[in-house]
């Protein structure tokens, strides 16, 4: 198998609303790929296309290099774990229950699943919000915002099981709003905005080839004032921005900003390296968007 | 290579396959947990309705005339009120649960993220809707049996073509399911289909008692078809037009099923 999902020039309109525009992507075996981007951008509405839950106005969508979406639809599904951003398990359901249900959704017989319910809930932890059915899967993942909500214990929980089954050869597609996530589990990133892929690559070297190394934010009384065109720090930044009270110096020597700020004693700084959030607010901006 | 896609139409035939059981599974898990609570309220109100009107109204009415036969008021209205009892149960199934699981809790996209279609989602759920209605009317008979209201052996036959009633109502239901935007839009379909339709279909007095032009509007009611048909074997007579009235019900559950699932289809497609 070359690559678990092949999808190329997809395309979908919702009325005038172009909401995924040309857009190409892969997955290989193994491979955890994290789809990142504001709300609006089209990320839903892929992984929706991708399900075959919605159909493509062009383009197509492969898995495991022969099944196409939607006219394979059962098949691929057959072979596919979802986690979604909204939690649809029973509520009137044990963990138990849910699992012996969701199993009879994949055509599994009542005795084959009883016997996994038990190492399924062994490998969840049991923790009834992280659901942790991917494992009954072979093939593949595709995970809709699937920690949003969750405490930190349980995200870590999640993030450790989620590894271990890439580990087993399980390829993820990962849908977050929350970097560090996507930095610590993702191979590769795609960011999309208004329904098109505006960079692609290994996080780190993403940020490398986007920001500059260091940031210094600057915030308090008088730092606003640094950012203007004739302040002296100017000199020592590549790059700077102003969000709300916060000064954001970009620069690839942080040493010299740093010596001139003591100039300002009352003017709080942080130095810290560029991270993936930097990358997400330089390509997309830090303009609030409305809910999708 | 550029592949444009053309939507099959929402009109497309049902693609259906036995991947609606599980589902079916699903719903009667949920409810085997809540049926002692759900029972009492499927099976009390009618009761009551035919305690209060059969004994209380009957005493003042005396006897009715259907068929060319004189009959007591509580055994007319019984075997009219069994039919109101499985629209009325399938009805509720497919409008506020069925809506609860596919809006509110998103259980139905769960679902469908597994190998299952929407098509056998909808399946399920017309065929759960018309289990609580069978469910229901069973339960109903049972307290009839033992009112001693009628023990005509016939009520056996009359017991399949209850089922059937159950589905008529649950397909006519998920059509309104499939347009609705919350719970308050299934208002209107009770209060301006379900409940005329109980005054007209000759459950409460008989249909005789109408202008005649509206008589024949009445023949063509879904639930009219179902009392011509139970009600004779109440009275230990055969229906007369076996065929016909069968015939309004499948045919008016194949249409609202098709029609239901293509609003479906529309809906999940947005």
């Amino acid at each position: 198998m070359t690559y678990l999902l092949n999808v190329q020039n997809l395309e979908k309109s919702f009325g005038t609303n172009k909401v995924v525009d040309d857009l190409s992507f892969q997955i290989s075996a193994g491979e955890c790929l994290g789809v990142i981007g504001p709300n609006g951008a089209g990320k839903t509405t892929t992984l929706r296309m991708c399900l075959g839950l919605t159909t493509p106005d062009a383009g197509s969508i492969t898995f495991f290099d022969t099944l196409s979406m939607p006219d394979e639809a059962m098949a691929i599904k057959a072979r596919l774990g979802v986690v979604s951003q909204m939690d649809t398990l029973d509520p009137d359901f044990t963990a138990e229950e849910n699992l012996m249900v969701y199993g009879r959704y994949f055509g599994m017989k009542d005795r084959d699943i009883k016997a996994r319910i038990a190492p399924l809930l062994e490998f969840g932890a049991l923790t009834s919000k992280a659901k942790a059915k991917p494992g009954e899967l072979s093939g593949g993942m595709m995970l809709d915002e699937p920690t949003t909500g969750l405490d930190p214990q349980a995200r870590h929980l999640m993030w450790e099981r989620l590894q271990m089954l890439m580990q087993e050869g399980k390829s993820i597609l990962l849908t977050t709003h929350f970097m560090d996530e996507a930095e610590r589990l993702c191979d590769r990133l795609l960011v999309i905005d208004h329904g098109k892929k505006i960079a692609e690559g290994k996080p780190r070297d993403l940020i490398a080839q986007h920001l500059e190394p260091d940031v210094v934010e600057l915030y308090g009384q008088g730092a606003l004032a640094l950012a203007d065109e004739d302040s002296p720090l100017r000199q020592h930044a590549a790059r700077v921005e102003i969000s709300g009270e916060t000064v954001f110096f970009y620069t690839a020597q942080a040493q010299p900003l740093l010596m001139a700020l003591q100039s300002w004693p009352h003017v709080r700084s942080l130095h810290r390296p560029a991270n993936l959030e930097d990358l997400f607010l330089k390509l997309t901006g830090r303009q609030i968007r409305e809910n999708a | 290579m550029r592949k444009q896609h053309v939507s099959s139409s929402v009109w497309a035939p049902p693609q259906l396959s036995m991947r609606w059981w599980p589902v079916f599974l699903r719903n009667m898990l949920v409810w085997r947990k809540l049926a002692l609570p759900s029972l009492v309220g499927n099976i009390a109100e009618p009761l009551m309705w035919l305690v209060a009107f059969g004994y209380g109204l009957g005493a003042l009415v005396g006897e009715v005339s259907t068929g060319g036969q004189q009959v007591s008021y509580i055994l007319f209205l019984a075997s009219g009120s069994i039919c109101m009892s499985a629209m009325n149960a399938a009805s509720f199934e497919a409008l506020y649960s069925a809506f609860s699981r596919m809006h509110m809790q998103k259980t139905w996209d769960g679902i469908m993220n597994a190998p299952v279609r929407l098509d056998d989602v909808v399946m399920a759920e017309m065929l759960w809707a018309a289990y609580k209605a069978l469910f229901t009317v069973t339960a109903i008979l049972g307290v009839m049996l033992v009112l001693g209201i009628s023990h005509s052996w016939k009520l056996l036959l009359a017991w399949p073509v209850l089922w059937l009633v159950g589905v008529t109502f649950s397909c006519i239901a998920l059509i309104f399911n499939a347009m609705a935007k919350g719970y308050d839009f299934f208002t209107y379909y009770f209060t301006l289909f379900l409940t005329p339709m109980m005054f007209l279909s000759g459950i409460y007095f008989p249909r005789t008692q109408l202008p005649d032009w509206l008589q024949r509007v009445t023949d063509f009611l879904p639930l009219t078809a179902a009392v011509e048909l139970v009600r004779p074997m109440f009275l230990d007579q055969w229906p007369s037009n076996v065929a016909g009235n069968l015939s309004l019900l499948v045919g008016v559950s194949g249409v609202a099923f098709w029609v239901a699932l293509a609003l479906t289809r529309k809906r999940f497609r947005a």
